[in-house]
């Protein structure tokens, strides 16, 4: 496995502010990576240094082994890139949009139209491709900008955003777009996001950034294990029937640390699997069980955690 | 660049804008033309003036305006429009960031923007003057010769670098301002200075350098000033151009002429040689400043920061 992109101390301060503060990301070949932090940590900004759009005030960058600063062309020709909000020439049909681009990107005619009609059925826009962009709906206009970005045939592409401000069923068909692209075509993903949730499911590794810092990197995972380690078992414990004093009954199992009373049930916070115990003194009650469920920490948990600390 | 040069060369003359300011420049231009080129024919006892062609072209005849007043007046303002969207235009659609992550330099984007609206401003000059010529030839039933032709073309180069300005200082007000509206706007502003407040501003500086206008040679000298400041303006190399190339019988000073130096000036028309000698300075200006201001847009665009 070779990195794709690698920053090494890359900053850029913008008048008095540090909007990127000495960065070091990596990203590998074949991964999804998340490039995760608030809004105004600095994932646009870098994302525009790892592009050559603007210049780094120092630290290094390599993006498919290239200096994105000097070696602007030859990055462009390797990665993809899809901006937050991308516009397109809407006077005009979305097919001629991805035909001006692959014209910028000196594919030979024929072979720029058959490509455009290969993206577009790959992002399920062939039935709209003559239509005017401007009659698109957010979600359409999103699918296309990632046609757009495919049309180069990209070893890597880095997506700003993709899903914000797209309804929830749209954006799931965004990340199995991006997923699939992953899969079958072995492209190389980078995307930010502030959307914890939408993004777990699809991101091999993720990166927290905070006030232009990158606070931690690293597998999905692991991250959840650093964070929690100590107590990473987690319980929810829902029953039906006369319940009251489980609760001292579930203290007293070994391995329990916590009983918190919910709603709907109890909150479990224990140092080791306990389901075996826990299903015993239900049973013992003569309760029936309406449901046991492991409580992992979500990536929300492990970002809240570490976006408070910083 | 070529890409990006054919595709605004094709958004240029399918643009709606730009398809009413030709209608303006035609249906007036074209009428103080046909009307001239009308009074010259109901007169056919007269000999045709020399240069007719030419007059076709300054003369107003019934009409408000002459042509070349016209494309004076109207040069600017298609300059300013196809300048003064051409960046932030692209940046309010949210275009630019996705343009210029594709592999191509980034001074083709501005270059192939520039070079596609010159050649806009070409093709519609010489369009015009061609319509003058075959509505001259219909109308009085000959060509014209070879120096009207001549003449015809220095004007058309001195009109492409006059509406070139507006076009760089479009662009380059697009630059500096993202809103597509204040861009428009700072560049109409600029045009108004030039055309109302540079004349103003010229007499009120010449009447500072020199108070007391009693004697021929200061009067002389007022003018001067007067004369040099307004140069600052490109309406008025323009004017000035228009005056010496398209008039050849009259157009051979600027400013006034004291009736000792006007002493035993022949009545012959100045050879063209003369006249493009005349006006050299007023054409490498207007070509410094198109130069200047491009030049200007070009650093500030390679250096700038794209943001979606």
């Amino acid at each position: 496995m070779s990195a794709v992109v690698e920053t090494k101390n890359l900053s850029k301060r913008y008048r008095d502010k540090l909007a990127v503060n000495a960065l070091n990301l990596t990203v590998e070949q074949g991964e999804v990576f998340g490039f995760l932090g608030p809004n105004g940590a600095g994932k646009t900004t870098t994302i525009l240094m790892l592009l050559g759009l603007t210049e780094p005030t120092s630290g290094n960058v390599s993006v498919c082994g290239f200096n994105p600063t000097h070696q602007s062309i030859e990055v462009k020709k390797r990665v993809g890139y899809l901006p937050e909000n991308p516009g397109f020439y809407d006077d005009i049909s979305a097919r001629e949009n991805l035909l001006y681009m692959a014209r910028l990107n000196r594919i030979p005619e024929d072979e720029a139209r058959r490509r455009t009609t290969e993206v577009l059925d790959q992002v399920q826009l062939a039935d709209d491709g003559r239509r005017l962009v401007r009659e698109y709906s957010r979600g359409m206009k999103q699918r296309l900008g990632i046609a757009e970005v495919l049309v180069k045939k990209p070893q890597a592409i880095i997506l700003d955003e993709p899903t914000l401000g797209i309804d929830p069923d749209g954006a799931i068909r965004i990340l199995e777009l991006i997923q699939d692209l992953n899969r079958q075509h072995n492209i190389t993903v980078m995307l930010s996001s502030h959307q914890l949730q939408q993004v777990q499911q699809i991101c091999s590794r993720v990166g927290i950034i905070v006030k232009g810092k990158l606070i931690v990197q690293g597998a999905m995972d692991a991250l959840g294990r650093a964070i929690l380690k100590g107590r990473e078992w987690n319980f929810l414990l829902e029953v039906s029937g006369q319940a009251d004093g489980i609760d001292r009954d579930l203290q007293s199992i070994n391995g329990v640390d916590q009983v918190e009373k919910r709603s709907h049930g109890w909150f479990l916070r224990c140092t080791e699997d306990v389901r075996r115990e826990v299903l015993s003194v239900v049973s013992r009650r003569g309760l029936g069980l309406l449901q046991l469920r492991s409580e992992d920490p979500t990536l929300e948990e492990i970002y809240l955690k570490y976006f408070r600390e910083a | 660049m070529n890409v990006v040069f054919w595709k605004e060369l094709a958004d240029h003359f399918s643009s709606r804008r730009f398809m009413i300011l030709l209608i303006i420049v035609l249906l007036f231009g074209l009428w103080g033309s046909y009307s001239t080129g009308q009074a010259i024919r109901q007169n056919s006892e007269m000999v045709p003036p020399q240069f007719v062609f030419l007059l076709l072209v300054t003369s107003s005849g019934d009409s408000i305006f002459s042509l070349a007043t016209l494309l004076g007046f109207f040069g600017p303002l298609v300059g300013i429009t196809l300048g003064f969207d051409s960046i932030s235009g692209e940046y309010a659609r949210g275009t630019l960031s996705r343009v210029l992550s594709q592999p191509i330099y980034r001074d083709s984007l501005i270059n192939g923007k520039f070079f596609a609206g010159l050649t806009t401003i070409a093709v519609l000059w010489s369009s015009i003057l061609l319509l003058v010529i075959g509505l001259g030839i219909t109308l009085l039933g000959f060509p014209p010769n070879t120096e009207e032709l001549w003449r015809m073309l220095i004007f058309t180069m001195v009109g492409i670098f006059y509406v070139g300005f507006w076009l760089a200082l479009g662009m380059l007000f697009s630059l500096l301002f993202q809103k597509t509206v204040t861009a428009a706007l700072a560049s109409m502003a600029v045009w108004l200075f030039m055309l109302l407040f540079i004349p103003v501003l010229t007499l009120a500086i010449a009447n500072i350098a020199v108070p007391d206008a009693s004697t021929p040679e200061a009067v002389s000298r007022q003018m001067d000033i007067a004369n040099a400041v307004g140069r600052i303006s490109p309406s008025t190399l323009f004017q000035e151009s228009v005056q010496i190339l398209l008039n050849p019988t009259t157009g051979r000073t600027f400013g006034g002429v004291l009736p000792g130096q006007a002493e035993g000036i022949l009545a012959s028309p100045l050879a063209i040689d003369q006249s493009l000698g005349l006006i050299w300075p007023h054409i490498t200006t207007l070509f410094g400043l198109v130069a200047v201001c491009f030049g200007i847009s070009y650093i500030i665009f390679m250096r700038a920061e794209i943001r979606a």
